[in-house]
């Protein structure tokens, strides 16, 4: 069993810290009246980044086959893409 | 993966080298339920974003209604939850069989901080006669988040038999499949919030 498998404590903690910050940074941006196309585009971009701290570091998918990584952050790659192809569909309502 | 176990390289200082073979952390089987379950919520976002792509005014007016202070809390209490089992695996990676049980409490105390949120949110929702039927935001709102609420009650049952096997001091570098399998579905139902949250309560 190799002990590098998921990372040291140090590493998770500063993730942890990134992913709450980001987490306040978009709740702050709603709060403070952010909005339009470009508010909408840095918030899903921040999303797409969390989610990929939980695959690769919390799920340890970084240090597993590639097939699974692949799988994994291609879901999330394709779900993204068809939240943004929504709404802009819906832009032009 | 006990087999890797007496053949890791050792670097100069005598410390294993980081992860030679990759691997998969967890059960095969928990994996294969993951990508089921990332497919089902995977066609419930589309089916969301392209019903409201075309309803844009209604699911606008009704997303203003809801609590977007409390869905950010419970972002946070679920990071907070997936962190502590990440603590609690690496404990277990180091024999900390006594950590890993108190970074796994940690884990179920933020996990029922976010069943508490959420049963606030839905308790203000019904007090408005918000429901299934009332629209069609609401049905997506209701039924995508208890579907996910659902997700949540079952992982916290599994954090609390990972628990208690930790305080047992089963988890252990030669035994990791149980509390790793255990760790992946619930950051499973960590990463899908974080979709759901900005999609359904933020993006108008």
């Amino acid at each position: 069993m190799d002990t590098h498998m998921h990372g040291t404590p140090k590493r998770a903690t500063w993730l942890w810290l990134s992913l709450i910050g980001a987490t306040l940074l978009t709740w702050g941006m709603g709060t403070h009246g952010a909005a339009g196309t470009w508010a909408i585009a840095a918030l899903a971009a921040i999303s797409f980044w969390k989610g990929a701290v939980i695959i690769l570091d919390f799920m340890a998918l970084r240090h597993a086959p590639l097939l699974w990584r692949a799988i994994t952050m291609g879901w999330m790659i394709l779900v993204w893409a068809v939240i943004a192809i929504a709404y802009l569909k819906g832009l032009g309502q | 993966m006990e087999t890797t176990s007496t053949s890791l390289p050792h670097g100069a200082a005598g410390h294993p080298t980081p992860a030679a073979e990759p691997r998969l952390a967890g059960d095969l089987a928990i994996w294969v339920f993951i990508m089921a379950e990332l497919l089902a919520f995977g066609a419930f976002f589309a089916a969301y974003a392209f019903t409201r792509a075309n309803n844009i005014e209604l699911f606008n007016a009704e997303q203003a209604g809801l609590d977007r202070t409390a869905g950010a809390i419970n972002t946070i209490l679920l990071l907070t939850s997936s962190y502590f089992v990440v603590r609690a695996v690496q404990a277990a990676e180091l024999r900390a069989a006594r950590a890993a049980a108190n970074w796994l409490l940690a884990a179920i105390v933020t996990g029922l901080g976010f069943i508490v949120v959420k049963l606030g949110e839905y308790a203000a929702a019904f007090a408005h006669d918000i429901s299934l039927s009332s629209s069609p935001f609401h049905m997506f709102y209701l039924s995508l988040t208890f579907f996910h609420f659902m997700h949540v009650i079952l992982g916290l049952v599994i954090l609390v038999a990972m628990w208690n096997n930790a305080r047992q001091g089963r988890y252990g570098p030669g035994n990791m499949n149980g509390i790793e399998t255990g760790a992946a579905y619930w950051h499973m139902v960590d990463l899908v919030w974080l979709i759901l949250f900005p999609l359904v309560y933020v993006i108008h």
